[in-house]
């Protein structure tokens, strides 16, 4: 136990006085933070719109102010034929294409039907599906406004048909910060979990130092707590400061108890520094530790459910992210702060993360070695 | 007759088909300055980091301060001091710093550390950068430093491996110094080296050739028996018909 305390007394002294770890672990959270949430959203906005009118009609101006109303869309492009309007795709002037064919509004009021062509650039596949379903969802309410406007007072509704209204339940203003920032808390967690845990253990190695300790009475467990510790107290000073973060700029107030997202937080950090330390164990140099951690600290955010929701992933992706402590942790902090859920909620969570943390731990402990 | 310290039989250390350290033996009693000379590949650090308990041994038996290479390298840790070829001293740390944390981790008591401390600061004369980062001290320094804090829980070994590589010969001599000093006070000191003048202070030393100790004796009777003027002479001799190449 004495021993312990000289070994993180020396550990604490040495983090201090590298100005990189105390950036890495104060400054950049705050302004991930700050930059992130405004730029990473799901939401499609500025879709590039180019519209070929052959009807130049009333009805297809009406049509066109209204799309161009809703705030989605940028009219870009006024193309008079298709061809003109493919140019402008290939130019990247524009992101989708609506043609009105010639004679719209005569087949919409003798024939009261008519059609249009939407052709989507699909290069982008989430701007293109998006765009492509906000347009129809405007054709269709165009499409009922006519009826409504032509059936002036109807006796009773032609056509049943079935409005489907939503609300949104713990996010009721569809603010994407609300659901990002959580999630932008727990990959400064990983990072600073996996990735400095692992590159200061190698960087012992890379400068010789690591051979004195193992010819000192210092046991393993000693050597990794001393390392673990001082990451372990320092992810969780950058949670406090992203939770202060996300209150003051985002007025995030976690609507469930702060003291599960810590405890939480510690377990996940413990497994993290696990994964960190493993990967220290195999790499001999800073650089290899570097991508291994890198490889590792991405395949973890990707199937992580920030950017894209776990749910539309195909099987084996979704199992992938079962033994993903970020997946887990990503869930539960949107839990916790948007839904106010407690421990019972996420207890399955909970006890996933913890086992994998004592597997990366206990993993690594068994791979380190005193003796080669 | 004084107790032997560092016994080794046979003891062989393979990396694939490659036998790096091929069945060397000899003893080592205490207080002696025990030389452990050859060229470079030849196996010397293999051997030396088997002894601490860093590499585990393929084949042989060692005892070292009578505890077994094999099954107590915790108890042998305890009882020796290392000085690697790659520096061993925190470079962030302060001077000070570091004698606190090595000294710590060997379990002495905060009044000793202190005590011993300040002597070493006096002996080195070190006062008056007791406070620096050690990455702004010379090399010379660093090397002596290194060395004694490696002796700070007054081990019964220390082993030294090319303790004075790339340092002055005026540093050097003051290494030496230290060396003779921790003689003196008991401790053994175990020492690789590639500068055959150093080998002319050692009580007795070895030469290994491609794996294998080729001569073990005295300075005086080794240059005796190769009929040789100086170390040097010995040394080239027996080096000569080295078949690996140096790395």
């Amino acid at each position: 136990m004495k021993r312990l305390l000289v070994i993180l007394e020396k550990e604490f002294r040495q983090v201090f006085r590298n100005p990189a770890i105390l950036r890495m672990v104060l400054v950049m959270p705050v302004i991930q933070l700050l930059v992130f949430p405004f730029a990473a959203n799901y939401e499609v906005k500025n879709v590039l719109l180019s519209v070929v009118d052959h009807d130049h009609s009333a009805y297809s101006q009406k049509f066109i102010s209204k799309i161009t109303s809703s705030g989605y869309f940028k009219l870009t492009d006024y193309s008079p034929s298709y061809d003109e309007a493919m140019k402008a795709v290939e130019k990247d002037k524009a992101d989708l294409i609506i043609e009105i064919p010639a004679g719209f509004e005569k087949d919409l009021v003798k024939e009261s039907k008519s059609s249009m062509l939407i052709s989507v650039n699909a290069v982008n596949g989430t701007k293109a599906s998006l765009g492509g379903a906000y347009a129809s969802n405007i054709i269709r309410d165009f499409n009922s406004d006519i009826r409504i406007q032509w059936m002036q007072m109807p006796r009773y509704n032609a056509q049943p048909t079935i409005e489907i209204t939503s609300s949104n339940w713990y996010n009721p203003t569809m603010n994407y910060k609300f659901f990002m920032v959580p999630g932008i808390l727990v990959t400064l967690l990983t990072m600073i979990g996996s990735f400095m845990s692992a590159l200061n253990i190698v960087h012992e190695k890379e400068v010789g130092t690591i051979e004195q300790i193992n010819v000192s009475p210092i046991t393993k467990v000693q050597f990794i707590l001393g390392k673990l510790i001082p990451f372990w107290i320092m992810g969780l000073v950058t949670l406090t400061l992203g939770l202060i973060v996300s209150w003051l700029f985002y007025r995030i107030v976690p609507l469930g108890s702060i003291g599960l997202i810590y405890v939480f937080g510690m377990v996940f950090l413990f497994t993290l520094l696990g994964v960190g330390l493993l990967v220290s164990t195999f790499a001999e140099t800073q650089t290899q530790a570097t991508f291994v951690s890198f490889f590792v600290m991405m395949l973890f955010m990707l199937l992580g459910g920030l950017y894209t929701p776990i749910e539309s992933m195909p099987d084996w992706a979704k199992l992938i992210t079962k033994i993903n402590p970020v997946a887990y942790f990503i869930e539960v902090m949107r839990m916790i702060v948007l839904k106010g859920s407690g421990f019972a909620d996420v207890k399955t969570q909970f006890f996933s993360v913890l086992g994998l943390g004592i597997f990366f731990n206990t993993w690594a402990v068994i791979n380190y070695r005193k003796r080669s | 007759m004084k107790e032997i310290v560092i016994k080794a039989d046979k003891l062989t250390k393979k990396f694939g088909d490659f036998i790096a350290t091929n069945q060397i033996s000899f003893e080592v009693t205490q207080g002696e300055i025990f030389g452990f000379l050859g060229a470079n590949g030849a196996g010397k650090t293999t051997a030396m980091r088997m002894l601490c308990g860093l590499s585990m041994p393929s084949s042989g038996s060692a005892t070292i301060a009578g505890f077994d290479v094999y099954k107590q390298t915790e108890h042998i840790k305890q009882n020796i001091g290392y000085m690697s070829q790659k520096f061993s001293l925190y470079e962030d740390l302060t001077v000070k710093e570091n004698i606190r944390f090595y000294a710590g981790i060997y379990g002495l008591s905060k009044p000793v550390i202190r005590e011993k401390m300040n002597a070493l600061l006096d002996k080195l004369q070190l006062r008056a950068e007791e406070n620096s980062l050690v990455k702004s001290l010379p090399l010379g320094w660093k090397q002596k430093l290194a060395f004694s804090v490696a002796i700070l829980h007054e081990p019964k070994i220390v082993f030294l491996d090319e303790p004075t590589g790339g340092v002055d010969p005026v540093t050097r001599r003051e290494f030496w110094n230290l060396i003779y000093e921790a003689a003196e006070k008991g401790i053994t000191v175990f020492v690789t080296t590639h500068y055959m003048d150093e080998a002319e202070y050692c009580n007795r030393i070895s030469i290994m050739v491609d794996g294998k100790i080729e001569a073990l004796d005295t300075p005086h009777n080794l240059k005796t028996n190769f009929n040789a003027a100086s170390m040097d002479d010995v040394f080239l001799q027996l080096a000569r018909g080295a078949k690996r190449t140096a790395d």
